[in-house]
């Protein structure tokens, strides 16, 4: 049935529910440092994120050259290289993934996206930033402590995490723990926020099924977050006991340097239970405001009408429900009796079911479509390409027998960099793009975004597609240094130099990209008002950027779904949502006629 | 039943605009309660995760059942009592009746700091036992999983003081004041029925945590 605007008489009656009183800051202070503002918070979030992941792009580049010239760098000792990776995967996941997508833009585009003024409790907001700060600091405090950061790889496994072989095992592995417990605190005090504000800050007329696929994908992944750090907590301060005070979770009797330790009787597997259960989901964390955002900006940058609304809904809360049931598929190595390995590789399989609609839906929300190949269009569609190269490494690694010999390669690395690590970032920067005229008020240089997607776009592909061979001839991760083997050739050696010059041309055109935002909050032409003709409420606001309190006088009021694009019978190509219906102007007959 | 049909509703249909402008709000109930329960569940998945951790590690070598100190058994009394003086408190918000609730929350709070000095108590006799050893598992948990429950109850003291300072500053029941109570009162109990589950399976005697694992295959 053709979406049409029903002929009703658009007045509004008055609101049931009075207006929460909106916090006013008096200070410059408390006005863009200790802000309550929900924008402000996310663009601290934001910087933040982005700083600290910059240290682990630094970490990677490090990496690379030690394992594309080995023996050539004095400076890269093996301890060195596994604090890289260690620090690397910790900070990528946690520190920048999960609070961007949450903290970041959870932050800026919940409140305009729903109609609200600001979050529905902005003091405990503005804490979990901090507290979020405080985690970094002291993440990054270990670099400089003796001994340095954590070298344990990034999932922290016990033993050897917390033994005297392991690199930062003196402070490192103390406040990366600590840091985790404070991440895990601050983050949710902000996740009661995004989920009680999309459930009951909603603008008049915002139902649950007019909400952007962007707000369903932060909701969900909140509510997972939610209920997945509790195990990395409890894993974490276990870990820190064993650590500092000598209990024995999940020490068990254990020798060290011919001493026998005080340690006995505790379980490294209850660990790795506790970590995956987290562990997984944290993967759809990442994912699932991804899918949102991806969702939105396709159907915007197609000027069409997302394909399959509601399945795509679904789609989100099932792949929430099913990533609970998931965890153990990464440790089939770790030993387990065969019939869990059959559940959980089936339960596995079973996700990739609402994965593949999702992927069906934005292909088909792209078929026809009058698609405008701006650069966060262009991200859009490299997110999906990826994203389907490496949920289909997924599929290979979800079956216990395939998963056994792969597992611990470079295949297993080239998989998760795809799939969770290059797909994501590539929405990230898809949302910085479509959304930096509204946070900023000015657009960014075209053909330098155009530089940034072909270069990182390329180069991600040459740096992870080998990878994935380097994995089948049996080239081993978290190794400082392969040496000479039977069964590696020569040409990995050449194949991994090629893959180190290539990563450093990515990370030169990150800098690219970053002087381009830099330069653009100057110098950018002013974008105006609704550059790209959407119609979600973030970009209907009286003021852009958006003002304190977002609305002006009074809240908007919601008349369709988010996805009226190309309406039959409409003159514009987009009608917004907070449109009334009387103000909808028809297309002229006659135009049409003509055509 | 009601999210379920805000779920599956089609929204690409043509819709009567007006008649829709009034679900703005998903659950009926102030943002600050629902926001409250999903912290419970939060803890609730913090604490049902320890009590797994401590079955799992129940199956492992050199288990030995902490001691079982008898003070517990009037802690929990003492927290109980805390909850009543919540919940008298509650009702008293309800009819309006100020000094029903400065009553209450008085209780409640006096109980409650009771459980929690005795809860250190217990902490200080077991340190005291013969070969004590945090290396032992049920005693590295009986330490672990009080601190975090206790740590939970001294959060809940900071809503009930800030509470209780409004009511003492009020002259007559308002509604934000009732709401304050409503939520300190849902908190308590939340925090009791955790020790209640917490007690009645880990720290008094393993017999039940033992049954129920029995009962679910893994024994």
């Amino acid at each position: 049935m053709a979406y049409a605007e029903p002929a009703v008489v658009d007045h509004a009656p008055p609101a049931e529910v009075p207006e929460v009183e909106l916090y006013h800051a008096k200070t410059w202070l408390t006005k863009y440092v200790f802000s309550q503002d929900a924008k402000v918070i996310a663009i601290q979030y934001s910087l933040t994120a982005i700083a600290i992941g910059l240290v682990a792009l630094v970490l990677s580049w490090l990496m690379r050259l030690q394992l594309g010239f080995p023996a050539t760098f004095s400076f890269i000792e093996p301890a060195d290289y596994y604090q890289y990776v260690t620090m690397h995967g910790m900070i990528m996941v946690i520190y920048l993934l999960t609070a961007l997508f949450l903290g970041g833009f959870g932050n800026y585009l919940i409140p305009l996206m729903v109609g609200a003024r600001d979050m529905v409790f902005p003091y405990v907001n503005m804490l979990s930033y901090w507290i979020y700060l405080l985690a970094v600091l002291v993440l990054a405090a270990s670099f400089f402590t003796p001994g340095g950061p954590s070298g344990a790889g990034w999932t922290l496994y016990p033993p050897q995490s917390i033994l005297s072989g392991t690199p930062g095992q003196e402070w490192g592995i103390i406040l990366m723990l600590v840091s985790l417990m404070l991440f895990i605190i601050g983050f949710t005090m902000g996740g009661l926020n995004y989920v009680v504000t999309v459930l009951q800050a909603r603008a008049r007329g915002m139902t649950l099924m007019r909400l952007p696929l962007t707000v369903w994908g932060i909701f969900v992944a909140t509510i997972l977050a939610l209920l997945a750090f509790p195990a990395l907590f409890v894993a974490v301060v276990m870990s820190l006991l064993d650590r500092t005070v000598g209990t024995s979770f999940f020490m068990p009797h254990i020798v060290e340097m011919g001493e026998q330790l005080p340690y006995g009787g505790g379980s490294p597997i209850l660990f790795q239970h506790l970590f995956w259960f987290f562990g997984h989901p944290e993967v759809y964390i990442v994912a699932l405001p991804a899918f949102g955002i991806v969702s939105d900006l396709i159907s915007t940058h197609a000027r069409r009408n997302i394909f399959g609304y509601r399945m795509m809904v679904w789609a989100i809360i099932a792949i929430g429900g099913l990533s609970f049931v998931v965890w153990a598929h990464h440790m089939y190595v770790s030993g387990m009796n065969p019939y869990f390995g059959f559940f959980f590789a089936t339960s596995t399989l079973v996700i990739a079911i609402p994965t593949a609609i999702k992927l069906y839906n934005w292909v088909l929300t792209l078929w026809r479509g009058n698609i405008h190949f701006t650069v966060p269009m262009l991200f859009c569609i490299a997110f999906i390409v990826t994203f389907l190269n490496g949920g289909i490494t997924g599929l290979f690694l979800g079956n216990v027998s395939v998963d056994v010999p792969l597992s611990d390669t470079m295949f297993v690395v080239a998989h998760f960099h795809m799939v969770m690590g290059v797909a994501p970032i590539f929405v990230i920067f898809a949302a910085i793009y479509h959304w930096y005229p509204l946070i900023s008020g000015r657009m960014f240089n075209q053909a330098l975004g155009l530089f940034h997607f072909w270069v990182t776009f390329i180069g991600a592909y040459l740096i992870f597609l080998p990878l994935h061979y380097l994995g089948f001839v049996g080239v081993p991760r978290r190794y400082f240094e392969i040496g000479e083997t039977g069964f590696v050739p020569e040409s990995a050696a050449t194949l991994n130099e090629f893959i180190t010059v290539v990563a450093l041309i990515v990370g030169f055109a990150q800098v690219v990209f970053m002087a381009n935002l830099a330069w653009s909050v100057f110098r950018g032409r002013v974008a105006g008002r609704n550059p790209w003709r959407a119609v979600t409420l973030e970009w209907q606001t009286a003021e852009v950027p958006p003002g304190h309190g977002n609305w002006g006088p009074t809240l908007p009021v919601v008349y369709r779904w988010a996805y009226a694009y190309s309406v039959p019978g409409v003159e514009d190509d987009f009608v917004p949502q907070n449109l009334p219906p009387s103000q909808v102007k028809a297309a002229d007959p006659s135009a049409r006629a003509a055509e | 039943m009601d999210l379920l049909r805000q779920i599956t509703e089609k929204p690409w249909l043509p819709q009567d605009a007006v008649e829709r402008l009034h679900a703005e709000r998903a659950i009926a109930a102030p943002a600050a309660k629902i926001g409250l329960r999903f912290f419970l569940a939060v803890v609730s998945v913090l604490f049902l995760l320890l009590i797994i951790a401590y079955a799992e590690r129940m199956r492992f070598e050199a288990w030995r059942p902490g001691p079982q100190p008898v003070l517990l058994w009037l802690n929990t009394a003492l927290l109980i009592l805390g909850s009543v003086g919540l919940q008298w408190a509650r009702v008293a918000a309800n009819r309006r009746q100020i000094d029903g609730v400065r009553k209450g929350l008085m209780i409640g709070g006096f109980f409650t700091l009771a459980f929690l000095a005795g809860q250190i108590a217990a902490w200080r006799q077991l340190s005291g036992i013969p070969f004590f050893n945090m290396a032992s598992p049920a005693i590295a948990f009986f330490y672990l999983i009080t601190a975090l429950h206790g740590v939970h109850i001294v959060g809940g003291l900071v809503a009930w003081g800030r509470a209780t300072a409004r009511v003492w500053r009020a002259s007559a029941v308002a509604r934000p004041l009732q709401g304050s109570v409503d939520l300190c009162a849902l908190y308590w109990h939340f925090l009791l029925l955790v020790w209640l589950v917490l007690f009645g399976l880990l720290f008094s005697g393993n017999g039940n945590i033992d049954l129920l694992l029995a009962l679910c295959g893994f024994r």
